[in-house]
């Protein structure tokens, strides 16, 4: 500090020293206060048994995970196979996310392939986007697969590279 | 401090403390509106006495809504319109007046840009009035999510989902907005924290602002001439009140706008009894459900035009992703009418009729909001899908060429 600096600017210095620190660590405190809870975090994961809940090829069921819907669909013999499907033996899946990758309404399934009401979006049966705005296709969860059990919100190699065919 | 006798309970008295006199000059008495104004004018008390009556029906609401997941939607429904004496009345009150605050709001915004009340000296009114308008939509959003319907629940996921970015796929952000995977009960109780607290008194603050920042500039008149506040506000006072150009704030400019607030206060309440349904949508009497989504959302009708030109854009440009320009465009629309004074090059302040090209600008504007907010109600599908894209082109082609429309009208009048 030069001679020059009185002993007010040193007051006002260290006010705007103490200020900016406590300024920045509040910011810190109210982002934390707003983050999802550890209980909300906690209840983010479910079990699907896709040998025991009577899937038939071609109807996807809806299941809730995260409070988001998940569709989990068994291919027909007439659905194209793509590398982001989950092959168990010698059935194949699409797990996906049921949120229009556009602005996240519930897209229903017409016959063959997923329609969003909201703003037309269209997915085919691998979770494509095949018209409208959507920008991608249906997201995958993270799940594990431990024989016909999947666990969503455990990412592992299966979901992840299912992820990995669809970007 | 000079010693004062007169007693507390007098107005010599308080005079003496507060100044009250001196303070009822400055804020009333002496306060010099012109007299070249019409009924436009008195849009900005409706607007206050409007925001008047959300806060104090809102108040009464918020005596038995409970902001959680489980009951709200109940205590709205069934609590507030079936067993609290006349709260109907105050929902139907606070809902109607939501809706109509944005219609006197663009009635407002669309008068001080035809008479050019945005420009050179009135910047800051203008844009205490735009951060009025984003405060007040977001007073709106954050209000329609109360009632937790569907219609609540799938306007907050929507909406939620835009701060993702589109490509930029910011989900931490979408997740800390909502407090959760999914717009869910943490969601539900910040934003009504927002909207009964935090939203009205930066609202409050903001009015505060707006009418400060029209006292040194004055309030403009039909024909945009200059005057000299100090030498007419002297004839008034000398008692010349027909040559002098300016009239006081009360009671003379405000005994006409009550006149016009009567008329739109008997408009509000025949709405309010006899015509609430436009604003309070069937879908919304179903609660939310995270598992269904309505067959068509839509906002309420002031966000229309604005959402419009969010998905105006339906096909990828270039490469570009449909949804990103949708984005752009809509981050634009938010900004396109606060940046009208920098946008606007004609030096001179001038009612549109006086400014050839700028007023063919404002009407086709006025048509092309029409427009967006029209189809944007409308499904999607088919021609609507491309008179929404040709309305939000239209949109963007106003703006950008503002300043060279208003740069050849000067030219013209040889500014």
């Amino acid at each position: 500090m030069s001679n020059e600096t009185k002993r007010r600017d040193f007051i006002g210095m260290s006010f705007g020293a103490v200020a900016a620190v406590g300024g920045a660590v509040s910011l810190v405190g109210m982002k934390k206060a707003w983050d999802p809870l550890p209980s909300v975090l906690a209840a983010g994961f479910i079990k699907i048994d896709l040998a025991g809940i009577g899937l038939e090829p071609g109807k996807p069921q809806t299941y809730k995970w995260r409070g988001k819907p998940i569709f989990v669909l068994l291919k027909t013999a007439d659905m194209k196979d793509f590398d982001g499907d989950l092959v168990l033996g010698d059935k194949r899946y699409t797990i996906v996310e049921g949120l229009c990758t556009h602005l996240g309404c519930i897209p229903a399934w017409k016959k063959d392939i997923w329609k969003c009401a909201c703003h037309g979006g269209e997915f085919n049966a691998n979770g494509e986007e095949t018209f409208g705005p959507p920008p991608k296709p249906l997201v995958v969860p993270p799940f594990s697969v431990e024989g016909s059990v999947l666990t969503l919100g455990e990412a592992s190699e299966q979901s992840n590279a299912m992820q990995k065919a669809r970007a | 401090m000079a010693k004062v006798n007169e007693s507390l309970f007098s107005v010599e008295g308080l005079d003496k403390r507060l100044a009250i006199k001196k303070f009822w000059k400055v804020m009333m008495t002496e306060y010099w509106i012109p007299k070249d104004i019409n009924f436009l004018w008195a849009m900005g008390v409706v607007l206050a006495v409007t925001f008047k009556i959300l806060i104090i029906s809102g108040i009464f609401l918020m005596m038995y809504y409970k902001p959680d997941v489980n009951l709200a939607f109940d205590s709205v429904n069934y609590t507030i319109m079936q067993e609290v004496g006349y709260g109907w009345l105050f929902r139907h009150m606070h809902g109607v007046a939501a809706s109509v605050i944005f219609l006197v709001i663009y009635i407002h915004m669309f008068t001080g840009i035809y008479y050019g009340s945005y420009k050179k000296g009135r910047e800051m009114i203008w844009i205490s009035g735009m951060l009025l308008f984003m405060t007040f939509s977001a007073a709106g959003f954050s209000g329609y999510m109360l009632p937790w319907g569907q219609m609540s629940y799938w306007a907050a996921a929507v909406i939620t989902n835009l701060f993702a970015g589109g490509s930029l796929e910011a989900w931490g952000l979408v997740e800390w907005i909502r407090g959760g995977f999914a717009v869910n009960d943490a969601t539900l109780t910040r934003f009504y924290m927002l909207h009964v607290f935090l939203l009205p008194i930066s609202i409050l603050a903001i009015i505060v602002l707006h009418f400060y920042a029209l006292r040194i500039p004055h309030v403009n008149n039909q024909n945009s001439e200059e005057i000299d506040y100090d030498v007419e506000a002297q004839k008034y006072l000398d008692g010349n009140k027909k040559e002098s150009k300016v009239i006081p704030f009360w009671p003379v400019f405000l005994s006409k706008d009550f006149a016009v607030l009567a008329v739109f206060l008997i408009f509000y309440f025949y709405l309010v009894f006899f015509n609430y349904n436009f604003a309070m949508d069937p879908v919304n009497f179903d609660p939310a459900n995270s598992m269904v989504t309505p067959a068509h959302i839509y906002p309420e009708w002031y966000f229309l035009w604005s959402y419009e030109t969010l998905r105006g854009p339906f096909f990828d440009v270039l490469g570009m992703k449909a949804m990103d320009i949708g984005l752009i465009i809509f981050g634009f629309a938010q900004v396109a009418f606060l940046i009208v004074p920098f946008l606007d090059k004609d030096p001179d302040i001038l009612p549109a009729h006086k400014r050839k090209k700028f007023q063919i600008w404002f009407w086709i504007m006025v048509v092309d909001m029409m427009v967006l907010t029209i189809y944007g109600k409308l499904p999607p599908t088919g021609a609507n899908a491309w008179v929404g894209f040709g309305a939000t082109l239209t949109f963007l082609s106003l703006f950008i060429s503002l300043p060279f429309i208003t740069k050849s009208d000067a030219k013209k009048r040889g500014v």
